[in-house]
């Protein structure tokens, strides 16, 4: 018999029962909560007569619609629709007593990086959430996916998912990244590779020097994006870099009970003689800084390249180029370089941490955004824009000419006043470029924070290497 | 729920692949609080202009696909966000299967939440029923359940595969908290060890 992956094991520790034909129930330890798709999951169980099995593993925060301006918590300040959707929010974490970061408390945020970011993420759990974005926690080593809002009312109701097992699959990146290549440029190239279909399927482990080498804030930009590749979740196997991230946070382990986790978080690994069904491998010196072109996260180029032609492709793709060409205004044979962008956006729950903003004020210091350029950095949560601030990170954006905002998913999604107008052109360290995503007819195209801080001073795509100016390390 | 046993109908060919769930159901019509009336804003970028009206290019508004039942789509389809709105809107909108050579996970899921049937056929099926579809309101489509069996208008029948569980919700229109909840006590079993092997979680 093979070993197991580290998939299987945070499985088998995590099934309840198991059916003759392989459904499982399959215990949650996490549940994290946002406004947007939690409503209709409330009224049912209230319809039912049904309560919260666990209010104390469920952790609420409105994020999605929220303003990031000033002053926003005048509920004034919201459309009608989402004031309605946040007040219900509020009301059904106290109705049911779970966990809630209110607009007004300097701890809330994007759901993705509160939950690392006070403890309630930890190795080996299982954590869900009504969101695709899951996905970022399973850079802990911990299982965790985007579900529907019938298997949130589900989750709420029994703390447990009916579930079928995915496939094992690597994805391992070799040896050293470049100057200026990251843990976004990463993600972006292994998508670029497999596909948006090519990870349907399967739950996917990074691993390798170069993800290793990565810090608990790029392996989270790397599991995040797992869901762009098709994936169920990603997963990267915890160590010290793990361990020591949550050391002391507030909802982690702590004294005996964190050394007794530590024990049990280190058996938390592939075992080397563990079955896999599909095995990408990339060399990490060949990663370039990369950009999207078109309306799929597998539109990804170097950004040396030029913008291809339909005939590039086969198949279905080929009509899908030549819509995303057209939806893009793009002309094939273009350098990418030549790409003129004017907004810049900078936040997420990609790349909303604080080595992000600090990788693009390090583009940005002494600089200033090319005239007539909309730049936003909008933190990912109250204490990412806190510690910013203490940094000296704010100061560098603004003296730039950012607009330095509060936290949300802002024009990631553009749900809240936060969008781009039809035929504005955006630079976005966020991880959708579909078709209206960012503001009907808006125009996305995905790159690193440093990446979207460069072409915030050139004005066009830039290859951010030009502005280095020694190299830094990734 | 719902139950799907077995439905003849119109079938609307949508080769485009990768149609994620922002072009299902924009975001500017997830502020709801409620499940339904989202059919009316399915597909709303294609299917509207600028002005609010129709577009009549879309498939969906030309004349003999208004009343679809059944998409034949281009590979991935329903990738993106994890928003349920996505197969209430289309749920919604009157359509119950939607066949793809595959689907998101998370979409995929989801639909069988809704009494709507994801099907996964190999990419010369989908080529056979995509042609098919062309064919317009007069090619009715059988998409029958129970025997896991779609028949063309043309008489011609392509077997499907589909988890013997999520099968079976569907043909009962079983509620699955219902069903969990039966389970209760395996649940406390479950959380009582856990609690001891994992006190910190």
């Amino acid at each position: 018999m093979s070993g197991k992956t580290l998939y299987d094991k945070i499985w088998d520790a995590h099934v309840v029962q198991q059916d003759e034909d392989g459904t499982c129930l399959l215990y949650i330890d996490r549940h994290l909560v946002h406004e947007v798709t939690s409503p209709q999951a409330f009224e049912g169980l209230r319809m039912a007569g049904r309560q919260v099995r666990a209010p104390q593993r469920t952790i609420a925060v409105p994020d999605h619609n929220v303003p990031t301006t000033a002053g926003r918590d005048d509920p004034a300040q919201m459309p009608e629709e989402s004031r309605i959707q946040v007040a219900a929010l509020d009301k059904n974490a106290k109705d049911f007593g779970i966990h809630y970061y209110p607009v007004t408390d300097v701890r809330q945020g994007i759901v993705h990086i509160v939950g690392p970011e006070q403890g309630w993420t930890l190795p080996g759990m299982t954590v869900v959430c009504g969101d695709s974005h899951t996905a970022t926690h399973g850079a802990f080593g911990a299982l965790a996916h985007g579900i529907g809002t019938s298997e949130v009312e589900h989750v709420l109701a029994t703390q447990t998912l009916i579930q079928k097992k995915s496939k094992n699959m690597k994805v391992e990146i070799t040896g050293k990244l470049r100057p200026g290549v990251t843990a976004k440029d990463i993600t972006l190239s292994v998508i670029g590779l497999t596909g948006t279909g090519g990870g349907t399927g399967y739950v996917i482990e990074y691993c390798g020097e170069a993800i290793r080498d990565l810090s608990m804030e790029g392996r989270m930009t790397v599991c995040n994006m797992a869901i762009e590749g098709g994936a169920r979740a990603g997963l990267i196997a915890p160590d010290e870099t793990t361990f020591e991230y949550v050391k002391g946070r507030p909802h982690a382990p702590k004294g005996a009970q964190y050394e007794a986790a530590v024990t049990w978080w280190k058996t938390l690994y592939s075992d080397d003689d563990a079955h896999w069904d599909k095995v990408v491998t990339i060399k990490g010196e060949e990663i370039e800084p990369v950009v999207t072109w078109g309306t799929s996260p597998e539109d990804v180029l170097p950004i040396s390249a030029v913008v291809p032609s339909p005939e590039d492709f086969t198949g279905g793709k080929v009509e899908a180029a030549k819509r995303a060409l057209a939806y893009m205004d793009l002309t094939p044979g273009t350098p990418l370089t030549d790409i003129k962008i004017d907004t810049v956006f900078i936040g997420s729950c990609t790349n909303g941490r604080i080595e992000d903003l600090r990788a693009a004020a390090e583009i940005l210091k002494g600089k200033k955004i090319k005239d007539g350029m909309r730049a936003m950095v909008v933190p990912g949560s109250g204490l990412v824009r806190a510690q910013a601030e203490e940094e000296g990170l704010a100061q560098i954006f603004i003296d730039a000419g950012f607009e330095w905002r509060l936290a949300g998913c802002s024009m990631c999604l553009a749900m809240n006043p936060d969008q781009l107008a039809p035929g504005e052109r955006c630079a976005a360290t966020s991880n959708r470029n579909f078709e209206g995503r960012q503001g009907k007819g808006g125009r996305t195209h995905l790159v690193s924070p440093a990446m979207a801080a460069a072409a915030a001073v050139t004005g066009h795509l830039t290859d951010v290497r030009e502005l280095m100016d020694e190299p830094v390390s990734a | 729920m719902d139950k799907f046993e077995k439905l003849t109908g119109i079938a609307a060919p949508m080769p485009l692949v990768n149609i994620d769930t922002d072009m299902i159901i924009p975001k500017q019509f997830l502020k709801t609080i409620k499940r339904s009336g989202l059919g009316v804003h399915a597909f709303d970028e294609m299917r509207y202009l600028d002005d609010g009206s129709e577009n009549p290019d879309f498939v969906l508004n030309k004349p003999q696909y208004r009343e679809a039942q059944v998409i034949v789509a281009g590979d991935n389809f329903g990738c993106g966000s994890s928003r349920e709105h996505a197969p209430w809107a289309l749920a919604d909108f009157g359509v119950k299967a939607i066949v793809s050579t595959s689907f998101a996970d998370i979409f995929y899921n989801n639909c069988f939440k809704n009494g709507m049937l994801p099907i996964v056929m190999p990419q010369e099926v989908v080529d056979v029923l995509m042609k098919d579809a062309e064919k317009g309101a007069n090619a009715r489509m059988t998409v029958d359940l129970e025997n896991q069996v779609i028949t063309t208008s043309d008489g011609e029948e392509f077997p499907f595969e589909i988890d013997p569980f999520k099968k079976h919700c569907l043909l009962e229109g079983l509620d699955d908290i219902g069903l969990t909840m039966e389970k209760v006590g395996a649940i406390d079993t479950f959380e009582a060890q856990a609690g001891q092997s994992r006190p910190w979680v």
